[in-house]
């Protein structure tokens, strides 16, 4: 099946939206923090929100106003979830990488599969 | 507490925090990120965002604050909050949710559509967008030329208060109207009626005179006019004043004229001579009048006061107020507060109160004749204003209307024809939930766009037709680019035409039931070919009158050309004499010319070959009718002038040195014989004056020429007397040797001029050449009328082939059974033709008619005139029938040759 190309930093984002969507706080700030965690690289606001809009665009999230809060000045985030479209893509691309490293790591299977 | 209330307290907490900037939501106090990103991103950033981001990023200053301190923070801020200044922010997010249609965004659509339909059926679109380009440019091109002829004399400011004064005069019954006046008239009028006038001024006729300035010598068209003429005409002034008449020998050239004598040097204050006679002082310049006046070639002006003290004739007409010489123009402006026709009635009688009792007979008429008509209103007949160019600008107006009409016409053709293939995408248009006017709205907007590419393309014809088009109708249009009147009815032009080519398809195309259509149970019946065959029967009427007209336009000039001149006009050369240098040089000039063998004849003439300059009256004779006026051309000649011209001699003899009683000589022609009533003329004697009269003269006719035409080729020639004279002359004749090049012996005529004449320019006209140029007015009318007329059958031929392919398209399917059962290709191909050829056939029987009509009406004008023959007519239903045949028969025959097998197989 064709699909969007994704590409590796916006695949992170999708999978941290992903995650933080279960405690309701997937919005730029927390991503962006959560992304510095996890990976250690040194990521920007602005580029969590252009990869944001990328991945919106390509329907891959979607996204709708929050509540205020005090230490944004009283201001509404946006709040993002994946959305099925996102979540197959997640998959295959997970799915991709372990037939691989399946392959990888037993090459036996290469014939098994191949047959 | 409930999420709505929770909403409410924090924003009451944010507007506390943003208004004081001290606020707390934890006792301690917030530091406030720096204010200048934020207020750099308000200008930056797209609003649907700005909330989102300055969210953001005050959230992270407070974590990064208490993370590394509020320094590092601020300088955090300064880095993230620039990272947003990038254009991607600044757009807003399209919201993907539902779509929000504007009003735009349907007509984006019915112009995409209209885009896609047009891209797919290129052939259409290119009959339909050209022809509607064409039809428009024609339209336009006319209305460029009626504009021009509308503003005919507009240049002049007091255009409504500017007229001629004009005379009838009854003469053997008949009433004719002349512009010549007597010269006692103009006092007569600033004395008894000058509070109507606010200025007056007497002039002579145009002609073309010699100017000089030191060696150079120009002959350029100017006259004599009255001081206030510059006034009248409110020339404008580029040096001088217009007050530079006001000396006796002084002259205003035009910026041109003053060009050519002068080149950059100043002119004012110059002496330069005219016409050999005077030397006088330029006193002002003035700009060219536009092409588009009556004045236009008026090159210099010189003063009245001149042309009365260098011409003898005219002095005396002033002096002994001479009211029968009818030699002069008089030209008026009107005080302010008076009517034009007021005027003109009051001055009626201005001649008659004065003339002497034996002249009342012609009861003299003045009138005045206002600037207003004098291009479009000159015609008169028996006193009665009888139109004149007004005719013309009228028919090309209609012409033009209909051309344009024929345009329309193949747009809505097409388009209507066409329809059944739009059908379904109508039908779903509806049950999608169009409604009707949106549908109306969508057929308009597409009528719209091919108008206005048509529009454009018209332009484009209409730049690369222009030079070709002024040509062609003696013009000096330019294009109005810059004149917004231009632009506006252009834009009035898309509308209508719009609205007029849209309006059938948009009612009509609307109008289908979308469950029919959709069922495909939905037939276009022939009710619905009807309009197109009405329409079609129009265009050929149109273009079938237009040819046949066309044919009877050059026909009459064919017919009129080859009248019998009564003279041989070949090789014939008129001289002008332009200044006192040219007199007393006819023995020496005729000496040189015959020696250098050039010439084989040489004469002087009054006249010049085409045209009569001056009738005269006041003859006797035995047997005349008291009661006839003598008015006769009277055309004074040397010796040699018949043999020069190649008279035709029906009776009697020609001039001859042999009898020195030819001084009191006459030679008339036929018509005057049949005026005179004469049965002998040859040997009668006729007096000019009174019979007892002694200061009368008596001449005796000695031959009978056969009429010469001089004047108009479409009237009839007027009674004419020839007698000998060698001073009262104008023009001289050559014939030239036959037996040489013509621009070898042009150039040593020229040589031989040169050495007698050093003090003129030379130049000289071919009388084959004038006569030609009798016709010009009505070969104009003639090419374009045939241009049109081509056009026009174009139109029809192009709308027609459309069609064509259209139907051929439709019944593919029906060819195809027709083969397969075994039609043979004639009979597919009649089959088809058919149609179009009955319609054909009745748009000849419609316009043979109306062509009839209009002319015979045009024809009724030339005294002179061809025949409407049938054949005419017969011919020009025939070439349409044949054109029709051509064009239909490329899509026919094609339809006819296609493989069954193929037109069937699609099912």
């Amino acid at each position: 099946m064709k699909r969007s190309y994704l590409g590796e930093f916006e695949e992170i984002v999708l999978l941290t939206v992903a995650v933080l969507e279960l405690q309701g706080q997937a919005y730029g700030v927390a991503i962006t923090h959560e992304i510095i965690e996890q990976t250690g690289r040194s990521v920007r606001l602005n580029q969590i929100h252009a990869a944001l809009d990328r991945l919106e665009e390509k329907g891959m999230v979607k996204s709708e106003m929050g509540e205020p809060t005090a230490e944004r000045g009283g201001r509404r985030k946006r709040l993002f979830t994946v959305t099925a479209y996102g979540r197959r893509t997640l998959q295959e691309i997970q799915e991709v990488r372990v037939s691989f490293w399946s392959r990888l790591l037993n090459p036996l299977n290469l014939t098994i599969i191949g047959g | 507490m409930t999420p709505p209330d929770r909403m409410v307290l924090f924003i009451k907490i944010a507007d506390a925090q943003e208004t004081r900037g001290i606020a707390s939501l934890h006792g301690k106090p917030m530091q406030q990120p720096p204010q200048l990103p934020d207020r750099l991103l308000r200008f930056f950033l797209a609003d649907d965002r700005l909330e989102e981001v300055l969210g953001d990023l005050h959230e992270e200053y407070r974590w990064q604050v208490n993370r590394v301190g509020e320094q590092r923070a601020r300088w955090q801020y300064w880095i993230d909050a620039l990272g947003f200044i990038k254009p991607q922010f600044s757009i807003r997010q399209e919201s993907n949710h539902y779509s929000n249609p504007s009003n735009t965004t349907m007509l984006r659509n019915y112009l995409k559509i209209a885009f896609r339909n047009l891209a797919r059926h290129k052939g259409y679109s290119a009959i339909n967008i050209g022809g509607l380009a064409v039809g428009m440019a024609v339209a336009m091109l006319i209305g460029l030329w009626i504009y021009d002829e509308l503003s005919y004399n507009t240049y002049h400011q007091h255009y409504n208060r500017i007229a001629q004064v004009m005379q009838h005069q009854t003469v053997n019954g008949h009433i004719s109207t002349q512009e010549s006046i007597p010269i006692p008239l103009d006092a007569e009028l600033r004395n008894k009626y000058g509070n109507n006038f606010k200025h007056l001024a007497l002039a002579a006729y145009p002609g073309n005179r010699i100017l000089s300035y030191g060696e150079k010598k120009l002959a350029r068209t100017g006259n004599y006019m009255g001081a206030d003429m510059p006034e009248i005409l409110s020339l404008a002034m580029l040096k001088g004043n217009r007050n530079g008449l006001k000396e006796t020998n002084s002259i205003l050239l035009s910026a041109s004229t003053a060009q050519a004598l002068f080149g950059d040097t100043d002119p004012i204050d110059k002496l330069i001579n005219i016409e050999g006679k005077a030397d006088v002082k330029v006193t002002g310049i003035y700009e060219d009048l536009p092409f588009n006046t009556e004045f236009h070639d008026l090159t210099f002006i010189a003063p009245w006061e001149l042309y009365v003290a260098t011409q003898p004739w005219v002095k005396q007409a002033l002096d002994k107020r001479v009211w029968g010489e009818n030699s002069f123009q008089l030209f008026v402006q009107l005080a302010d507060h008076t009517a034009i026709k007021t005027v003109s009635d009051r001055i009626l009688n201005a001649k008659l109160d004065n003339v002497p009792a034996e002249d009342k007979k012609y009861k003299s008429e003045i009138f005045l004749h206002p600037m207003s008509d004098w291009r479009l209103y000159s015609g008169w007949e028996e006193g009665v204003q009888t139109g004149g160019y007004i005719q013309y600008v009228r028919l090309f107006a209609i012409v033009g209307i209909f051309v344009l009409l024929l345009a329309c016409i193949n747009f809505m053709n097409l388009s209507t024809a066409r329809s059944e293939k739009r059908a379904k995408e109508v039908g779903i248009r509806k049950a999608v939930g169009s409604v009707r006017s949106q549908l109306v709205n969508q057929f308009f907007s597409e009528s719209f766009l091919v108008v206005v590419l048509a529009f454009v393309g018209a332009l484009l014809l209409i730049m690369g037709s222009l030079p070709w088009f002024n040509n062609l109708a003696n013009k000096q249009i330019t294009f109005p680019w810059s004149k917004l009147p231009f632009w506006l009815i252009s834009l009035g032009f898309i509308l209508i035409t719009g609205l007029l080519a849209g309006s059938y398809p948009a009612l009509y195309l609307s109008s289908f039931q979308p469950i029919k259509v959709l069922k495909g149970t939905f037939k276009v019946g022939g009710l619905a070919a009807m309009p197109r065959k009405v329409l079609i029967v129009v265009q050929f009427t149109v273009s079938i009158t237009l040819i046949i007209g066309t044919i009877i336009v050059y026909r009459q000039i064919q017919h009129t050309k080859n009248r019998p001149l009564g003279y041989d006009n070949n090789g014939v050369v008129m001289i002008p004499m332009l200044s006192p240098a040219f007199y007393g040089k006819y023995d020496v000039l005729k000496t040189d010319l015959k020696n250098a063998g050039v010439i084989q004849e040489i004469a002087e003439s009054s006249s010049p070959m085409t045209g009569v300059w001056s009738n005269t009256s006041g003859f006797n004779w035995q047997g005349k009718d008291p009661s006839l006026d003598t008015d006769f051309s009277t055309i004074w000649v040397t010796h040699d002038f018949g043999k020069t011209v190649g008279w035709q001699f029906k009776e009697g003899r020609d001039f001859s040195r042999a009898f020195s009683t030819d001084s009191s000589a006459m030679i008339i022609n036929e018509t005057a014989v049949k005026f005179m009533g004469l049965k002998h003329p040859v040997g009668t004697v006729v007096t000019w004056g009174e019979e007892n009269d002694s200061r009368a003269k008596k001449y005796t006719i000695i031959g009978v020429i056969k009429d010469v035409l001089a004047e108009s080729p479409y009237e009839p020639v007027k009674q004419a007397i020839y007698v000998m004279d060698y001073n009262n002359v104008n023009w001289i004749m050559l014939k030239l040797s036959s037996n040489r090049s013509v621009s070898q012996s042009i150039a040593t005529i020229e040589s031989v001029f040169k050495k007698h004449i050093p003090s003129a320019p030379f130049s000289y006209k071919f009388a084959y050449e004038e006569f030609g140029k009798k016709f010009a007015s009505e070969e104009r009318i003639g090419k374009l009328a045939g241009s049109f007329a081509v056009l026009a059958i174009f139109l029809s031929c192009l709308g027609l082939f459309g069609l064509a392919s259209f139907t051929a398209e439709q019944r593919t399917k029906e060819i195809g059974v027709r083969k397969v059962l075994g039609a043979s290709v004639l009979n597919l191909w009649s089959l088809l033709s058919k149609d179009f050829l009955m319609l054909v056939i009745i748009a000849c029987l419609i316009a043979s008619p109306i062509a009839y009509y209009y002319l015979s009406d045009w024809l009724n004008d030339y005294q002179y005139r061809t025949e409407i023959s049938w054949w005419v007519f017969a011919g020009s239903g025939v070439g349409a029938l044949i054109i029709t045949l051509v064009t239909v028969s490329f899509q026919t025959v094609k339809a006819a040759l296609v493989n069954p097998v193929k037109s069937l197989r699609s099912e």
